[in-house]
């Protein structure tokens, strides 16, 4: 591997390479940095770049690993999806509310990685507090899909998507409420996992929906998301939905047969509105792990058509109740031209929040009111629990489920900004794993028209390494992974 | 959600106060349209029979979590002012409350 190359690894071969002496995390960092600087004009992926904060930390890296004290992440460069506060550096949202907000704490998973000493490359853009499936609805700027620039990348993790999938960092972390992992990861190329909600620490995650929202990581490699899932998982007493569970090792299961593993396709994924190239690859990847020895057969999810519905009563009622708490008094966006409190107070959430966040806001609040809770809220949080026990039945005979992650490749800039509800169908596919709980993964596999499709697995709840059993088999198995775009 | 009657411009306007976001007339116009839509399309929840069926809140139990009562770092007095709007010595500004 030639030395001017290092920023198309992964995260396991810098791991091998450091612990080797062969590279150093400063040369590994200098080359991301550089790249960054060489692509951003194109892909705006970032809202932050930490340059000094990086060679300090790879500076650093580089110290612990002569020393033989070295973590799994020490000395890998990342990035952090701009809702994640990291102390000292502004945690924007990508928000007009949160534009100069500079958090003087960590969230947890920061702590973590800064305790392996990994490297902090700077925070990716996102659709504004997470709220979208393109990143269209930042108020700081519109990431482009590395692999068609006229393109989305997805969202809202799309900052973090289109920085894995142009090689802008070795992984990032992003954050799934309704498939804002999986669905960008689909849509750039890349892996991306969502855990089982409460497996990895809230704690410092800006509040979007609290009882869907679960961080994750976004990777070139399944191996890469094992690895990253296992020094971010674990029990935190500043999040009370942290479960205390026994972490097992996630990468002990990997392996490249699938022989007596049980696979379920559910008939429900496989819908009228579905892109006929999307669901051909994700046939043919069904193939391939009858192929690897796996056991498929057909089940049936007949409440998924109502998880989209479900998830739109109860997202917003939940961000309606967690963005209450910006009124330009205590930090963020302050709207100073205004006579009264009230009238201040009115100003500054209007000017601060953007469409989308306001429309959320506004049905939450709806959904919530005197005469409509019963009619809607708990009407939701019933069909809720019928979709939770659909899924806990079916995980009775089968290991893991696949299907696409989305319905469709990545669409043009513009496409879909105009009309909510079309922009809401993207994460058709994906909700129902955040409505249960569970955990959901995404790998390549394929190219239509030469844009990324993404395959998903679901797994029952804390079954995750069953998850990255069935996607390393079929990642090992083909070559989409290793399909990169052509950029610079 | 029994019938998919549109939503008024009084009941944006409702809303909107009482989620404290100043609107203007095509500000309320645009959003009654949009969230109308929207709620014809949760409508489909009442083909759902729920009888009997509780509601899940979160997917895991969520138990009220209290740490032990001894003393621990939390953050100074500074860095919790760190990002106020306007303030005045240790004290966050604010305008007047009562007129």
């Amino acid at each position: 591997m030639g030395l001017s190359d290092l920023t198309s690894i992964t995260a396991s071969e810098a791991r091998r390479l450091l612990d080797n002496k062969e590279i150093s995390s400063v040369e590994l960092t200098r080359d991301h940095l550089e790249r960054i600087n060489n692509l951003e004009k194109d892909i705006d992926a970032y809202v932050t770049v930490t340059e000094a904060i990086a060679l300090e930390d790879a500076r650093l890296a580089d110290e612990r690993i002569a020393a033989g004290t070295q973590a799994n992440l020490t000395g890998i460069p990342m990035q952090l999806k701009d809702n994640i506060c990291y102390s000292g550096i502004p945690t924007t949202c990508s928000s007009k509310m949160l534009e100069n907000f500079i958090p003087p704490f960590d969230a947890s998973v920061s702590t973590l990685l800064k305790g392996e000493n990994s490297v902090l490359l700077g925070k990716g853009n996102l659709d504004e507090f997470a709220m979208g499936s393109s990143t269209e609805n930042s108020a700081l700027k519109s990431t482009k899909n590395p692999w068609d620039t006229s393109r989305v990348p997805g969202g809202s993790s799309g900052g973090p998507a289109a920085a894995v999938a142009a090689s802008e960092c070795v992984f990032s972390l992003g954050s799934d409420t309704g498939g804002s992992i999986r669905q960008p990861a689909s849509l750039c190329g890349v892996v991306g996992m969502k855990p089982t909600y409460g497996l990895v620490s809230r704690f410092g995650l800006v509040a979007f929906a609290s009882s869907l929202d679960q961080i994750g990581p976004l990777t070139k490699s399944v191996e890469d998301s094992a690895l990253i899932l296992q020094s971010i998982a674990g029990h935190d007493p500043r999040d009370s939905t942290s479960l205390n569970v026994e972490i097992p090792d996630y990468r002990a299961n990997l392996s490249t047969g699938l022989k007596g593993f049980r696979i379920g396709v559910p008939k429900e994924y496989f819908v009228e509105g579905i892109n006929s190239g999307v669901e051909k690859s994700v046939l043919d990847a069904i193939d391939v792990l009858k192929d690897l020895g796996a056991e498929v057969k057909e089940v049936s999810l007949p409440h998924t058509k109502y998880a989209l519905a479900v998830y739109y009563i109860i997202a917003p009622s939940e961000a309606s109740a967690n963005l209450s708490r910006y009124d330009g008094v205590k930090y963020g966006f302050s709207e100073k031209d205004a006579d009264t409190m009230w009238a201040g107070l009115e100003n500054t959430r209007s000017n601060g929040f953007g469409p989308e966040v306001k429309r959320r806001i506004m049905l939450g609040a709806y959904a919530l009111s005197a005469g409509y809770y019963d009619a809607f809220y708990l009407k939701a949080q019933k069909v809720r629990t019928l979709i939770r026990q659909e899924f806990e039945t079916v995980f009775k005979e089968v290991d893991v489920l696949a299907m696409p992650t989305s319905p469709t490749t990545a669409f043009s800039i513009g496409d879909k900004i105009d009309d909510p509800l079309q922009m809401y169908l993207n994460d058709i596919f994906t909700i129902p794993a955040n409505i249960a709980g569970i955990p959901g993964i995404s790998v390549p596999a394929g190219l239509v028209e030469g844009l990324p499709v993404g395959l998903q697995f679901m797994s029952g709840a804390l079954q995750e390494a069953n998850l990255f059993k069935a996607a390393y088999a079929y990642e090992q198995a083909t070559e989409w992974h290793k399909q990169t775009p052509s950029l610079g | 959600m029994e019938e998919s009657a549109d939503l008024t411009i009084e009941e944006i306007k409702q809303i909107s106060v009482l989620t404290r976001i100043a609107m203007t007339d095509n500000e309320l116009d645009l959003m009654r349209t949009q969230m109308s839509a929207i709620l014809d399309s949760v409508a489909i929840l009442n083909e759902v029979d729920t009888e009997n069926v509780e509601p899940t809140g979160h997917s895991v139990d969520v138990k009220s979590v209290m740490r032990d009562d001894e003393k621990q770092d939390s953050l100074t007095q500074e860095e919790t002012l760190l990002n106020a709007p306007q303030r005045e010595g240790s004290f966050i500004r604010i305008r007047a409350v009562l007129e």
